[in-house]
């Protein structure tokens, strides 16, 4: 069955919910609408079961099976919230909605350069699977990695830590530059220096890049107007103000005022 | 079973509205309720020209409740009259009209502009925590009140709601001045003003520093509110502040409320507003209240 409605907030059946990196858990849950609708660097909301505990946590989709309706999602334990859903079992349920957001373009071209930071690194793997051509992908972790053999099928891995626990002593930015890194287009999910410096990076080359922001949210889907990031327009100001939850969290790098 | 409810001349098909800024001009709902069951719906602040709103971050989650520092970001009253009426328009469903300014002929001007155009009823936003000049100053003070009240009052071809600030000491007060004013009815309460820090940063989580409080931590102030509002003035109330249920909502209702608004309620689940319906009518129909009307003010 393929359900082509998002179908709101509603309760999913944990398939499984396991530790993967220290802090890091990897969860799937059945949902035949979300596994069917979700685009690459699309979302979903996670909701607490706790009253005083209200938003919306946002977790970027991983991976999605749509003959087999599963959802994975993969976070770190940083608050209650994420706290919460990490002491949840297999076939406990989970209030979720999505999926959410402006998900990536994906565009054909010979070379692609996917570059993730941390927790930035699973909307990657979806898209991974669904970019053809060469791909270089790139990722960074503070310490331990984690999805690295997934993302192994789809291309050419490369891995740095702050630490130089695991790959590169470094960060991604600088282990592109050492390896001299080319493609056509750039993805990339992670925390806010990444992307700032990636921005500069493809600018310099002159390449397409698809950044993914982050920002608190209100509602996720578009209600509040509580998740803005600034986009260049042409106004006195310079920018303008756009919801990271509906018309990102995915926007054209030559567009972000960082 | 009637639900309908009757606000200054206008009659609403049941007393569940959704609440200024939670709810856009519904297009994010369309997806996920039927908006033609909605008693009315009150969209998010409209002003002459459009206004940028706040820096980011803009919210933060508090307990039971939540803060937000918007700022009443919105494309201006232009953008609004030719893309949000034609869309609600295809509703069976009230339109509510959440007027902010910065200045008493700001407020005037979109009353003024507004005279034409295909909707039921003007909110006057004077109560907005969340913006520097205009906005709360209104409402804080009963003459400024009674003023600004009375002078859009001269433009306003619909009849005028006015949104009452819980940021006061009296509030009976303010319904009374605003009433003076020519006020056709009042909606209460906005949110109240609050702050979150974070400690291990050692700042205000949100960018604005104060933000508006609100959520089910805030119910108990705002049916406090309305109750002591009923007491003091003769036109309809429309209740809101926290509600999450259809209980939470006969709440309001029993303590003087004529109508409710679902405000953060919608964004933690946007079929917040037909759960509530449904749970009011369940409420009727097992209470054996054939109208709704029988329990509005019921409480002394
Ligand atoms: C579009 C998007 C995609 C994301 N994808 C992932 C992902 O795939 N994996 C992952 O581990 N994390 C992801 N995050 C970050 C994740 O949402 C936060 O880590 C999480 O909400 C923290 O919740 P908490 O209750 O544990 O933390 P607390 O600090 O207790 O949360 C309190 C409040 O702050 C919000 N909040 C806290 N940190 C963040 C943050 N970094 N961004 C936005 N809101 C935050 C929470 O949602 C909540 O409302 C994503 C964020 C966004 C905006
Ligand atoms: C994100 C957000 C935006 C809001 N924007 C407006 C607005 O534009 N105009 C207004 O009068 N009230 C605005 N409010 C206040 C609500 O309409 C309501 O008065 C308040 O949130 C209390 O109700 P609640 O607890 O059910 O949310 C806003 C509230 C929130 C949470
Ligand atoms: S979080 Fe509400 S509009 Fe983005």
């Amino acid at each position: 069955m393929c359900v082509d409605k998002n179908v709101g907030r509603s309760s999913c059946k944990i398939i499984y919910n396991n530790q993967i990196a220290e802090g890091v858990y990897e969860i799937v849950f059945e949902s035949a609408s979300i596994s069917s609708l979700a685009q690459p660097g699309q979302f979903v909301n996670l909701y607490s079961s706790i009253g005083s505990r209200l938003l919306p946590r946002p977790i970027s989709i991983c991976e999605v099976n749509t003959k087999e309706q599963w959802v994975k999602l993969v976070y770190a334990v940083v608050g209650d919230g994420t706290k919460e859903f990490s002491m949840l079992g297999k076939g406990q349920t989970i209030d979720v909605l999505g999926p959410v957001g402006n998900g990536y373009e994906v565009e054909a071209c010979e070379t692609s350069i996917l570059v993730g930071g941390g927790v930035g690194t699973p909307p990657l793997l979806e898209l991974a699977k669904r970019i053809e051509g060469k791909k270089l992908i790139y990722l960074g972790f503070r310490t331990g990695s984690y999805l690295v053999e997934e993302f192994k099928k789809y291309g050419e891995v490369q891995v740095a830590t702050d630490d130089g626990s695991e790959g590169h002593h470094g960060t991604v930015i600088t282990l592109m530059n050492q390896n001299n890194a080319d493609g056509q287009r750039i993805y990339a999910c992670g925390p806010k220096p990444m992307l700032k410096a990636l921005q500069q990076w493809a600018g310099e080359r002159n390449i397409r890049a698809q950044l993914s922001l982050e920002e608190r949210m209100g509602c996720g889907f578009g209600a509040c107007v509580g998740c803005v990031c600034k986009i260049k327009a042409k106004n006195e100001l310079g920018y303008t103000y756009k919801k990271v939850c509906k018309d990102g969290p995915v926007f054209d790098a030559k567009e972000v005022l960082f | 079973m009637n639900l309908s409810v009757n606000i200054a001349g206008v009659e609403l098909k049941n007393p569940v509205m959704t609440a200024s800024g939670t709810f856009g001009s519904g297009k994010e709902f369309e997806q996920y309720i039927d908006i033609n069951r909605l008693g009315g719906v009150i969209v998010k602040g409209v002003a002459n020209k459009e206004w940028l709103g706040n820096p980011s971050p803009r919210i933060a989650e508090t307990y039971g409740g939540m803060l937000n520092a918007v700022g009443l970001q919105n494309p201006g009253m232009e953008v609004f009259i030719k893309e949000d009426i034609p869309f609600l328009r295809k509703f069976d469903t009230k339109i509510i009209v959440n007027v902010v300014g910065r200045t008493i002929s700001d407020y005037c001007e979109v009353a003024e502009r507004l005279q034409n155009e295909d909707v039921d009823l003007l909110e006057l936003n004077i109560s907005c925590p969340n913006v520097k000049e205009g906005g709360v100053a209104f409402g804080i003070s009963p003459q400024m009140a009674e003023k600004i009240t009375n002078e859009v009052k001269k433009y306003a071809k619909q009849p005028l709601i006015v949104k009452l600030s819980p940021n006061v000491t009296d509030i009976a007060e303010i319904a009374r001045a605003v009433e003076a004013g020519g006020a056709d009815a009042v909606s209460l309460i906005n949110t109240l003003i609050g702050m979150k820090v974070d400690v291990h940063k050692r700042q205000p989580v949100i960018a604005n520093k104060i933000a508006g409080l609100s959520g089910p931590a805030i119910k108990p102030v705002a049916v406090r509110m309305v109750y002591q509002v009923a007491k003091a003035i003769r036109i309809p109330i429309i209740g809101l502040g926290g509600i999450m249920t259809g209980e939470d909502a006969i709440e309001f209702l029993m303590v003087g409320a004529s109508a409710i608004a679902v405000g953060t309620a919608n964004l933690l689940n946007p079929r917040a507003t037909m759960n509530i319906l449904d749970e009011i009518e369940t409420f009727m129909k097992t209470k054996k209240i054939r109208d709704i009307k029988e329990i509005i003010g019921i409480i002394e």
